[in-house]
């Protein structure tokens, strides 16, 4: 089993993917863990080095766009993380880094290759070529978790321009249903079963909820979720844990997490 | 009124800016602010044409950047006072409205120091023609607006091509930047260092990754550091065009000196020796609040007031807190519009430095600052207010770091 001695988390390309705060997540894992007793190693791996192929989790975060395409040529160079997938290792990729780990992702006006590790695909817009490109979603987003992966509601920032589908006959099913936000922006149009029922929220525009946001497949999440997602939802952290370590000791710390999710609860429930 | 404007203003300007002075006046009576910013908008749009007007035919420079300006324009503003009047946007409103409002008085050939926001410049500086420019730094900041730095630094860039008879005054310290000046015909290169690096790891140039030693920073397409004429050399010393210069600033930190080297050297420019600059920034001790003591509540607690609004703003202020005794930390937190609405910034703050101080945590996202805290194993309380939290401190004055709408707040509460 992966994970016997320290778990080592790779943090990938932050100079390039780190822009929005999301190599927190890291020191969300690497706190849990060490919390629990368990020795944890972040390894960052910078941007020009090969990505290893032995650490148990792999954290991708969201960036600006020429970084980005630098990020999937990287990523894309010795494809460590398709192997270490299939060898158990978990994957968490947040925006830009949800978008690499695609089929294909839009940047400077042309199409990029993703490292095509889950089945989606990103474009400025899925609107027929006449209508003008849906606006950049930002702000902040409510996701109701599919009831699958048994977490509570998924809160966090979002920030991208491309919006995101599943390929059909697409692997996995979608993180959750997008109850404020944009999201991927697919109005719930493509994808089967999420069991957290597709919302049909219509069109490709992405109003605000209705459509999903995410993929899991797998041990493989990706999501547009900033905040960092796993700061502001520590049972997603607790899942991916758990993936590597199976059962884990209980953590009823820190607090201060829940006074945070509660605060989030209440100001997004107001405005 | 009497005011005579000089011949070369078109009427229409003249009518501008003495809407300008009534419009300000009613509103500094109404406790509206300053008033800048609404005399501004309105000159703007009776006479369009006015910041052009009243900004030529003048000694004046620009201040942009991330983090830095207000306190480089006063610095400057200090500096320039040495040889003549000296207008300013000190209030900090740094666009066209508020640019105008510090042009829009007499003496119209007065030099200026100016503010302006990084995306209003090439605005602002073709309409008034500069004489100099500075180019502190460029970071991200505001993470839910244009976080494009690459974008910034490509704008000024191609400002230069449109400003031939500018010097830039340039921190070669930062790539982006750097690349940005080396686009002018004329530049003075200044090390005033760079603390932050994570938003400039990718060469401008060539989006190829940038190499970084001790000495520097360069790119495979030959973009390198410019060898610099002026340079922060330690914590009271400058390396001055060939010779080395002790400077004191009562201003802390290294940051601020580095600030004051940018400064001195946009003022050699406009013709002020360097020793008369120094000693005229010397006696400045706080900048609209920023390092200033003020009183919190009124229970005798006192908060020396710092900023630190995007996360090199802040690694600045680990740097200048370590300088110092260490106090109780109030960190006052905020996610309003001006701040930005996405507070993930704070993960990438290493706040695992404020261990072993008393950290006291308030402002409208304090349970997000809290929740960081938690996992940098700082312990730390949570409080309703700044007020509050001064009153629970173990200590008499505390430190208190606020990032931009809660100092704003801080400011005006503790000067009622």
């Amino acid at each position: 089993m992966r994970g016997a001695s320290a778990t080592r988390i790779a943090l990938i390309y932050p100079e390039l993917l780190g822009t929005y705060g999301d190599g927190g997540n890291a020191i969300v894992l690497e706190q849990r863990l060490r919390w629990r007793g368990l020795p944890a190693d972040v390894v960052s791996v910078p941007a020009g080095s090969p990505v290893p192929e032995s650490c148990d989790i792999y954290l991708l975060g969201g960036g600006e766009d020429a970084p980005q395409v630098l990020a999937a040529d990287g990523i894309r160079q010795n494809r460590a993380i398709v192997r270490a997938v299939g060898s158990g290792a978990a994957v968490l990729a947040v925006c830009a880094g949800y978008q690499v780990i695609g089929a294909t992702f839009p940047s400077g006006g042309e199409i990029h290759e993703g490292l095509n590790l889950v089945d989606i695909e990103t474009r400025r817009s899925f609107a027929p070529p006449q209508t003008p490109p849906p606006g950049r979603a930002v702000g902040d987003i409510v996701v109701e978790p599919d009831p699958r992966l048994g977490l509570p509601t998924l809160y966090g920032y979002e920030n991208h321009a491309g919006r995101t589908r599943r390929l059909p006959g697409a692997g996995g099913f979608p993180l959750g249903v997008v109850r404020r936000g944009i999201g991927d922006g697919d109005g719930g149009a493509t994808g089967g079963g999420t069991g957290g029922g597709d919302g049909g929220g219509g069109g490709t525009g992405g109003s605000d909820g209705g459509g999903t946001d995410g993929i899991v497949d797998g041990r493989v999440i990706g999501t547009y979720l900033h905040g960092p997602v796993l700061a502001q939802n520590p049972a997603l952290a607790d899942l991916l844990l758990t993936w590597i370590h199976g059962e884990l000791p209980p953590l009823d710390a820190p607090r201060e997490a829940q006074v945070l999710r509660e605060a989030r609860r209440r100001a997004l429930a107001t405005s | 009124m009497t005011t005579s404007f000089p011949r070369r203003f078109t009427a229409r300007t003249q009518a501008a800016l003495a809407v300008e002075r009534l419009a300000a006046e009613a509103s500094r009576r109404l406790g509206r602010g300053s008033g800048e910013m609404i005399g501004g908008k309105l000159a703007l749009r009776v006479s369009p044409g006015a910041l052009a007007e009243v900004g030529s035919h003048r000694h004046t420079a620009c201040v942009s950047g991330t983090n830095g300006k207000t306190t480089t324009t006063r610095l400057l503003a200090r500096a320039l006072g040495t040889v003549g009047p000296v207008k300013s946007n000190s209030g900090g409103a740094n666009m066209a409205p508020g640019v105008l409002a510090a042009l829009s008085r007499p003496p119209f050939d007065a030099a200026a120091a100016l503010e302006v926001d990084e995306i209003w410049l090439p605005k602002v500086a073709r309409e008034i023609l500069p004489r100099v420019v500075l180019l502190l730094n460029i970071s991200r900041d505001q993470l839910d607006r244009s976080n494009e730095t690459r974008r910034i630094a490509s704008m000024w860039r191609e400002l230069g091509a449109e400003l031939p008879d500018a010097t830039v005054v340039a921190n070669v310290d930062d790539p982006l930047v750097a690349w940005a000046a080396a686009g002018w015909r004329r530049q003075v290169w200044v090390s005033a260092g760079q603390n932050w690096t994570a938003d400039a790891m990718v060469c401008p140039q060539c989006a190829r990754l940038l190499h970084r030693n001790a000495n520097g920073w360069w790119s495979e397409c030959g973009l390198a550091r410019p060898e610099p004429i002026v340079a922060v050399t330690g914590p009271r010393e400058l390396l001055w065009y060939g010779r080395t210069i002790s400077a004191h600033l009562d201003l802390p930190g290294r940051v601020n000196l580095g600030n004051a080297a940018m400064a001195a050297a946009a003022a050699r420019e406009l013709g002020v020796e360097v020793e008369a600059a120094l000693a005229a920034m010397a006696g400045l001790g706080d900048v609209q609040g920023r390092y200033q003591e003020v009183a919190l509540g009124e229970q005798g607690r006192r908060g020396r007031l710092l900023l630190a609004k995007n996360p090199a703003g802040w690694v600045e202020m680990m740097e200048l807190l370590a300088d110092a005794p260490p106090r109780p930390v109030v960190i006052d937190f905020n996610s309003q519009t001006a701040d930005g609405r996405d507070p993930s910034w704070i993960w990438d703050v290493p706040f695992e430095r404020l261990a072993g101080r008393q950290v006291l945590v308030t402002g409208g996202r304090k349970e997000d600052m809290s929740v960081r805290l938690a996992y940098a194993e700082v312990p730390h309380s949570v409080h309703a207010s700044a007020e509050d939290a001064a009153l629970a401190a173990n200590e008499k004055v505390v430190d208190v770091v606020a990032n931009y709408t809660a100092f704003r707040d801080l400011l005006v509460r503790s000067s009622r």
